[in-house]
């Protein structure tokens, strides 16, 4: 496999688990715009261990995830006493405290950056992508999915249908942050460089896109939303020069054009963001859509045995 | 009449200067059908708040088979047994039909093994297969698997009830389960409200139709203005003068009085 396809799928298995850590909190009705300093925490976590103690990557990753666990489970009894635009701010302050304090501190290289020595290829963030996707579906399943949906959809009634709301939020909240933090130990060993201006704002902003834009409804809407924000990009990559000169061609331009600037994908890109939300304002994945795909397929089935 | 499952004694509350209710005592006996009665703004859906813990009371003490329950949480009431409907839908939109029902089940399932344990993943677990046994006695089950948005009115109003209903109640308080039905839904719905009271579970009902309270009820409460102006049979609760004062005004009440002491007469 060739390294340009590697680099694309280790990012594509990083920005699954990313997702996934985003889609917790927003599936019970939280959003959260601080994925960004979940993973610096879990990256520079990994990157400290791996450089200054030579730790085995499973431990470092590990260790990286447990720690954005748990100062999610810490953040979360505050943070999640307010609500709405004030959630959201709150936790994008958060992202900016992780940062500003990485960015001042000697230790963890400051604007620097550090590099890390041990480097994964990129099987394993796939197979832990694939771990992380089977834990999420799994979630879901179970009762606690079940509370967490509710949650989303109406507090007070769950509340007194004997739901600890509370609890379910911050679990939530908690099990996001630890798989954001994992998703930052992946990137630190795959990319063997850690700099805090890689989890910057848009950073925060786009996984939380991924999940929107994905679905929130159902665990198949932040595979669907980081699979194809994630290729997107690649895909324009290749197609627009292909465009551009066909367009060259078309007025009647015969030389050689060319390669289009770069900027345009990300025009694209926001264009199509804007067209998801006037088309499917509640996500790619609904959860009709996936009772529909069911009932039809299980209509055929019914038809095939009549 | 057996001892009280449910009693309030002189409640009152107030939200800022606002006396919604006040000073309001009653008792629902074991396996009685009482309605809560009165016109709009008398409080009865504040009454059920109270009850069920969305708000705290000002003063007084309400009891739950002579325990109080003041105390307690709202998510931990479910668990004692008083579980309720709400007078605007209350269902979870993007749940379908039978996970709606399985969230109030929760009461009974929600420790950490039943929280974690996969309800729709492999199969049937006994969690759905109970769910949808109960919509099916129920007669709702054709649509175990649809989301409850898009279903009619009156489905969804028995849907609210069957989820209550799946807690295992002791006391049900339903807040006009009625309202919005025509009659051929009133009738099934006073069928299936006596098909849960012969179970044993208690009603605490808030009605506007009267015709469907006086058919399921046998105790009435009327509250107006948040006092209690009435304590007793359904049967006598249109002669109370108090009561008819309260729904038509004073001179429509004398009318009605005199009315009705001729027809004694005649």
């Amino acid at each position: 496999m060739s390294g340009y396809w590697a680099g694309i799928l280790s990012i594509l298995a990083i920005n699954v688990i990313f997702a996934y850590g985003i889609f917790l909190p927003v599936a019970t009705g939280q959003l959260n715009l601080g994925g960004a300093g979940f993973q610096a925490l879990g990256a520079y976590t990994a990157a400290y261990l791996s450089a200054m103690f030579g730790l085995p990557v499973p431990v470092t990753v590990g260790v990286g995830m447990v720690v954005a666990g748990v100062v999610g489970f810490l953040i979360a009894f505050p943070i999640l006493r307010t609500r709405g635009v004030y959630l959201v701010l709150a936790t994008f302050a958060f992202a900016e405290v992780v940062a500003g304090t990485i960015l001042n501190s000697e230790t963890l290289g400051g604007a620097m950056g550090m590099s890390v020595p041990a480097f994964i290829d990129w099987e394993i963030p796939v197979i832990v992508a694939g771990f992380v996707t089977l834990f999420v579906f799994y979630l879901m399943s179970t009762r606690f999915g079940l509370t967490m949906r509710a949650t989303h959809d109406d507090e007070v009634v769950t509340d007194l249908m004997g739901v600890n709301i509370r609890m379910v939020q911050v679990c939530a909240f908690a099990i996001g942050g630890a798989l954001a933090g994992l998703a930052g130990g992946l990137y630190a060993h795959s990319f063997s460089f850690v700099e805090i201006q890689s989890f910057n704002a848009l950073v925060s902003i786009y996984v939380l896109l991924y999940v929107l834009l994905g679905g929130t409804q159902t665990a198949w809407g932040p595979l669907a939303g980081a699979a194809f924000f994630t290729l997107l990009p690649e895909l324009l990559r290749t197609v627009l020069p292909q465009v551009k000169s066909f367009l060259a061609a078309l007025v009647g331009i015969e030389e050689p054009v060319g390669p289009p600037d770069d900027s345009w994908r990300f025009v694209i890109l926001g264009a199509l963001t804007i067209a998801m939300m006037v088309l499917r304002p509640e996500g790619l994945i609904t959860r009709t859509m996936i009772e529909r795909l069911r009932f039809r397929r299980s209509s055929s089935a019914r038809e095939q045995v009549a | 009449m057996s001892a009280p499952l449910l009693s309030l004694h002189a409640v009152s509350k107030n939200f800022g200067g606002l006396a919604v209710i006040t000073d309001v005592s009653f008792e629902v006996p074991q396996g009685s059908r009482t309605a809560l009665i009165g016109p709009n703004g008398a409080g009865k859906t504040t009454v059920f708040n109270l009850i069920s813990g969305v708000f705290a009371p000002s003063e007084g003490e309400i009891r739950l088979e002579g325990q109080s329950i003041d105390a307690l949480p709202s998510r931990s009431r479910i668990g004692l047994g008083v579980a309720r409907s709400f007078q605007n839908i209350r269902l979870m939109p993007h749940l379908s039909v039978v996970e709606n029902v399985m969230l109030g089940q929760q009461a009974r399932a929600g420790n950490l093994a039943g929280m974690l344990t996969p309800i729709s993943l492999f199969g049937r677990s006994k969690w759905r297969r109970e769910a949808e046994d109960l919509l099916d006695r129920m007669g709702l089950s054709t649509y175990p698997g649809e989301v409850v948005a898009t279903l009619p009115y009156g489905i969804r109003k028995k849907i609210e009830v069957v989820r209550a209903l799946v807690a295992k109640p002791k006391i049900l308080l339903l807040d006009e389960p009625a309202a919005g039905l025509n009659n051929t839904e009133t009738a099934n719905l006073r069928d299936f409200l006596m098909t849960i009271s012969q179970s044993g579970v208690t009603l605490l009902v808030v009605e506007h139709d009267m015709s469907l309270v006086r058919s399921l009820c046998d105790h009435a409460v009327v509250l107006n203005f948040g006092r209690k102006i009435y304590d007793g049979s359904t049967r006598t609760v249109q002669d109370d003068p108090a009561v008819l004062e309260a729904y038509l005004g004073t001179r429509q009440a004398e009318k009605a009085r005199t009315h009705a002491e001729a027809d004694h007469v005649a």
